[in-house]
């Protein structure tokens, strides 16, 4: 037996050294472009806890496909492979590396999840293969872009929703006395960050805070306590299961702050829900934001924005639920995608589609009336502005102008 | 039968040596995850195959392995080849204090217990946010080979992962061998029959447990650092009925059982999806079901059952149902 092992290490030493000849093969800086095709490639949690927010990919992929059934861009069609990874970094690390090696994809596109994207981040910027509009909120891939320039987000990130919040109450209701209940972790704390610093010298307005973790079951403890602590404004930075809970339990708690709620968080599924076990008054005057259209608010029938993605659902997902606003929230990025691969016209290489990247001026027509898409080299925020909505009886009305979060974080500094 | 195992050994092992050659680097670098969970399993064929103890929750010492690799290089700038041994003894300490519980429990009520332990992983990861990173985790540098080595990271970290697997396999094979191997057989087979010929059922068990542990602490590591970052997320309750699932399909009699388990779930996930990218799940699921229908005693069983079919003059010793426990232990 010991013979033999160190015969077997001896040959796996020889083949070690047999391997110095090979050469490492660099990729070639416009993988997956052809003059008929661009493969794109991007990861989702098809299967696992997080597959509800499958349907952003589904989105996308639908969207792709209407671009080519229209011509493709530029006369290329664009593929898109998108993997399952289960919400799992390793998985994501593991596929986003075949998708990048084997199937030789141009750019990496959508991939959902802040865990999934952190871990493949540092491979992509070393690579220099383009991580775009990422499907995640946490505000690092704008607040790290000098650390890694090939990575963008897409949507308005949590630390900026949060300063428009503040900034709401310090205008409308500058006595506040604020408490919060978030979740702990990265998601959470972007949040906490966010408000405190809108509030700035006025921080001292928050009361109490509580936190959760996901795996709790329940949160109506952690309600209990803050409504102890006398506040009249309760900020629910929360997931959707412990969004619901948190109003549910402050209805039934008979406290009746005014409650700001995070905009991930208000799906018409998930507002139903906590009106119909807690009550009209649980759901009622809640305020939170928007930045893409309401597919579920009947005002935007003749909206074209609406049209288009009603069209592009009835042919391509016809059996997704039009109101669930993931479907069009990955149009939207899908549109952002093409409309960069559209202005690097002939010239479609890596680094051409991140200058294109890093000069967005668009008007999204998924994206919510007045916002802009619009970045720079340094400001990979592609989205800094949303608008704040108020919950009544069933929807979400629009209370006033866009608020733009980064301009008033750029002011302070 | 011994010269063909070491001839099949050799032959398996010139083969993960020369593979990186023919293949692109990405390919090695799933192939070093084949080898963390080859051992991950290896320590349930251990425990489970071996001496009958059923764990829902390896998942627990494979995040134990993962994130002391990783606390030690992010906080103390330990380098991998101290944090590995280092990460498989942390979690055989926590092994042994799990494995005396265990002494408590059998069959389903260990596997609940050991169930918990792979729930409550996650949230207590996101406690002891300075250490962890809580839910953000914790990013790692990569791994580079020594300058004087000229491979690409990808294919140096696949030998390294190679080369303690196939330590840790021969290790492994030899103490099975021996009188450790009889001991913890017989305490699967009958533990009042086994403590009146003196083996002591509580040390073997506690030992089968942390033994165990120590093979998915290593393997944890070993797939940390490739992955460059450790979260809650990727110590999930899926991970823990990964590589049990794994151990299940492999083979849990027979050490082979670790490489074949090893390539399914980290391939057959994949393939999944390339069939059928609607309903991956559910090709992954009738490709299991197919498996155990037509080979009870996972791949290495049905293997080993067609071997002996062929030579009729050997013992054809049929291979136990897997994981209740097998009444009768059949040649290595």
């Amino acid at each position: 037996m010991v013979k033999s092992t160190k015969t077997a290490v001896g040959i796996a030493a020889l083949a070690a050294f047999a391997l110095s000849t090979v050469a490492v093969t660099p990729v070639r800086a416009d993988d997956g472009v052809t003059p008929t095709e661009i493969v794109i490639g991007g990861t989702d949690p098809f299967s696992g806890p997080a597959s509800a927010y499958s349907s952003i990919g589904k989105g996308s992929a639908a969207y792709f496909q209407y671009v080519n059934d229209h011509g493709g861009v530029n006369g290329r069609k664009i593929t898109y492979k998108n993997l399952d990874d289960s919400y799992s970094p390793p998985q994501t690390v593991q596929l986003t590396r075949q998708l990048v090696e084997d199937d030789k994809v141009f750019a990496i596109f959508g991939s959902l999840g802040t865990g999934p994207n952190t871990a493949i981040r540092p491979y992509l910027n070393q690579k220099g293969v383009p991580q775009l509009f990422i499907a995640s909120g946490a505000s690092k891939w704008g607040n790290e872009v000098a650390q890694y320039p090939w990575t963008i987000g897409w949507e308005p990130d949590y630390e900026s929703e949060a300063v428009i919040y503040a900034r709401n109450i310090l205008k409308e209701k500058p006595n506040s006395k604020i408490a919060i209940i978030y979740q702990n972790d990265d998601f959470g704390n972007d949040y906490l960050r966010g408000l405190t610093r809108g509030l700035g010298s006025h921080a001292s307005m928050i009361v109490k805070q509580a936190s959760y973790e996901v795996t709790d079951p329940d949160v109506s403890s952690q309600i209990a306590s803050l409504k102890a602590s006398g506040a009249d404004t309760l900020m629910i930075f929360a997931t959707p299961k412990f969004a619901i809970q948190s109003m549910v339990a402050t209805a039934q708690q008979g406290w009746k702050p005014q409650i700001y709620l995070s905009n991930v968080s208000i799906s018409e599924a998930i507002m139903h829900a906590a009106t119909k076990v807690g009550g009209a008054d649980a759901t009622n005057g809640i305020i939170s934001t928007q930045f893409v259209k309401d597919p579920g608010d009947p005002k935007n029938a003749n909206d074209p924005g609406y049209k288009l993605y009603k069209e592009i659902m009835d042919k391509y997902i016809p059996t997704g639920t039009l109101s669930d606003g993931n479907y069009l929230v990955g149009m939207a990025f899908a549109y952002t995608m093409v409309d960069v691969l559209q202005r690097c016209g002939k010239d479609v290489t890596r680094a051409n589609v991140m200058k294109m990247a890093d000069s967005l001026n668009e008007v999204n027509p998924f994206a919510y009336p007045g916002i802009l898409v619009s970045t720079s080299a340094t400001n990979h925020f592609p989205m800094t502005s949303a608008a704040l909505v108020r919950y009544d009886n069933g929807r979400f009305i629009p209370t006033g102008a866009l608020i733009d979060a980064r301009a008033i974080i750029k002011a302070e500094k | 039968m011994k010269t063909n195992r070491l001839v099949l050994f050799g032959v398996v092992a010139i083969v993960i040596a020369i593979f990186p050659a023919f293949v692109p680097s990405y390919v090695s670098f799933e192939f070093t995850y084949v080898a963390a969970y080859a051992i991950a399993i290896l320590g349930l064929i251990v425990l489970t195959g071996k001496n009958g103890q059923i764990s829902l929750g390896h998942g627990a010492f494979l995040a134990i392995g993962g994130y002391t690799v990783a606390i030690l290089a992010t906080k103390a700038g330990v380098p991998f080849w101290i944090g590995i041994p280092l990460a498989g003894i942390v979690s055989g300490i926590i092994g042994i204090g799990i494995g005396l519980v265990a002494l408590r429990l059998e069959g389903v009520y260990l596997a609940l217990a050991t169930f918990a332990m792979a729930v409550s992983v996650p949230s207590l990861l996101k406690r002891f946010t300075d250490l962890t990173g809580g839910s953000g985790g914790l990013v790692l540098d990569p791994v580079t080979p020594p300058s004087w080595l000229p491979i690409d990271s990808e294919r140096f970290f696949y030998y390294v992962a190679w080369a303690i697997a196939g330590v840790l396999i021969v290790f492994t094979a030899v103490l099975l061998e021996g009188r450790v191997g009889r001991a913890l057989r017989a305490i699967r087979d009958n533990e009042v029959a086994a403590s009146s010929f003196g083996v002591n059922p509580y040390f073997y068990k506690t030992l089968a447990f942390s033994w165990s542990a120590v093979y998915a602490g290593i393997a944890g590591a070993l797939a940390a650092i490739p992955t460059a970052f450790v979260s809650p997320d990727t110590y999930n309750f899926n991970l823990s009925v990964t590589v049990l699932i794994g151990a299940v399909l492999g083979g849990l009699e027979s050490l082979w059982g670790a490489l074949l388990g090893a390539l399914v779930i980290e391939f057959l996930p994949l393939w999944a999806q390339k069939i059928n990218a609607a309903a991956p799940s559910v090709v992954y699921g009738v490709a299991l079901i197919a498996v155990m229908l037509t080979m009870p005693g996972g791949i290495a069983g049905g293997l080993i059952r067609l071997f002996h079919r062929r030579e009729p003059k050997a013992d054809a010793r049929a291979v136990g149902p897997v994981v209740a426990v097998p009444v009768q232990h059949s040649s290595e």
